[in-house]
């Protein structure tokens, strides 16, 4: 069927197989590969992406349910000067990533998170990167990355 | 991973959708958020040969208080339900179980009604709601008619569902009383439930010990003869026949039904 996804701002329509997932659509129609496909069974969120403004596993909807919709990938998160939206800088001064498979679908999972609850707890940013497995296990310091992001914001 | 083939179709009224499945027939299936279902074609355990996407019929996403009961549209979504003032003063059981079920990505898309209807055993709110005692309204070819949730959960996935019909709406009683407590026991934050507990009043549900969601009979009844929550705890397994998978013996889950029934008794008093 013809889908029109608007991703990162520009829309992008194609004929697509009815059973095509979203992150396909993302990653062979669209051409953004950051958006990684993990587990592929709504398990690890390494496919987050951020449909109509709230985060969403991408291997879990059609891209067919998404026609119409915004999507926002971690592609779509810097400004237009290259300049790196707060949570993606604080993932990079508090050293939030290891092998960086997962840091994609963090980063949209934490913006989602901070959209909701701009200034979380410890406790709350652990439960709501609940949907998100680092198999690094590297949790601690992308943790601390969400809250700076969200102290940054306060401050500013 | 994807899906075997299948025909996408959009509804954009519950009359169109309710057209669309009669034209499909049996192999034709609803999507709403699509969070059971997807994962399920995935694996081919479930090949409909046709989809019928309600996820955009908005006049099914609502909460509204009717006087002697709250009514919730089918395709509410969990994060909706967790966040809702009205169920957490009306229902709290309710509302923080639907905050209890997956992860937040889970929540934004999953609906109440795809959850009752998907009826998997080890899922949170057809326990919840077989502990508030709703009633699930459906719409199919032959009109309207409204289901106890105890009579909706026929077996494993399996529902009183006719072919075509749909899910549209639950209603549920404001409690008598208020006493209330959701127990999950799970290896990590986004495991199904090993076993759940529900509770409301007197009233006790379990997630994953049989092939529906099951009250807990024996030990309701001891409860209601004066038994403590601990004494009448002891009865929770009674009856049930838990399933038995890598999380777990069915004497595990009986021991862990007993345990969770307990702590929920208690906290339910302490909530009254």
């Amino acid at each position: 069927m013809r889908v029109t996804v608007t991703v990162n701002g520009s829309p992008v329509t194609a004929d697509v197989a009815d059973r095509t997932l979203l992150v396909h659509f993302l990653r062979d129609v669209a051409g953004l590969t950051a958006t990684n496909v993990g587990c592929d069974t709504s398990s690890c969120g390494a496919c987050t992406v951020l449909l109509d403004g709230l985060s969403a596993k991408s291997c879990t909807v059609l891209a067919a349910q998404a026609d119409g919709s915004e999507v926002v990938t971690v592609e779509g998160l810097a400004r237009g000067d290259g300049a790196l939206h707060p949570v993606q800088r604080a993932f990079r001064a508090e050293h939030g990533l290891q092998c960086g498979f997962c840091t994609p679908g963090m980063v949209m999972a934490s913006v989602s998170l901070l959209a909701e609850n701009p200034a979380p707890t410890e406790a709350e940013v652990r439960a709501g990167l609940e949907g998100n497995l680092c198999r690094c296990t590297g949790y601690h310091n992308i943790v601390r990355a969400v809250l700076a992001a969200a102290s940054e914001r306060q401050s500013s | 991973m994807i899906t075997a083939p299948f025909t996408y179709q959009r509804a954009s009224s519950v009359d169109e959708a309710l057209g669309l499945a009669a034209a499909g027939g049996e192999d034709a299936k609803y999507l709403a958020g699509g969070h059971s279902l997807l994962p399920l074609m995935k694996l081919r355990l479930a090949v409909p040969e046709t989809l019928i996407d309600i996820g955009r019929l908005s006049e099914l996403s609502y909460i509204t208080d009717e006087g002697s009961h709250i009514a919730v549209g089918a395709l509410t979504s969990h994060g909706d339900l967790a966040r809702s003032g009205l169920l957490g003063s009306e229902l709290p059981l309710l509302a923080h179980a639907a905050g209890q079920v997956g992860d937040p990505q889970v929540r934004h898309r999953g609906t109440i009604g795809g959850s009752l209807a998907h009826a998997d055993p080890a899922a949170d709110l057809p326990a919840v709601v077989l502990a508030l005692g709703a009633t699930l309204v459906v719409q199919g070819p032959a009109g309207s008619r409204e289901i106890a949730a105890a009579d909706f959960f026929r077996d494993l996935f399996e529902t009183a569902l006719a072919p075509g019909e749909l899910l549209t709406e639950i209603r549920i009683r404001k409690p008598e009383a208020a006493g209330w407590s959701f127990q999950k026991f799970s290896k990590r934050g986004i495991d199904w439930a090993i076993v759940g507990v529900a509770v409301q009043g007197g009233s006790i549900a379990m997630v994953n010990m049989g092939s529906t969601p099951v009250r807990a009979t024996a030990a309701e009844q001891a409860l209601a003869s004066g038994a403590s929550p601990g004494d009448a705890a002891a009865h929770a397994a009674h009856g049930t026949s838990a399933p038995e998978d890598l999380n777990g013996s069915r004497g595990y889950r009986e021991h862990l039904a007993r345990v969770l029934v307990g702590r929920a008794l208690e906290q339910a008093r302490s909530r009254s």
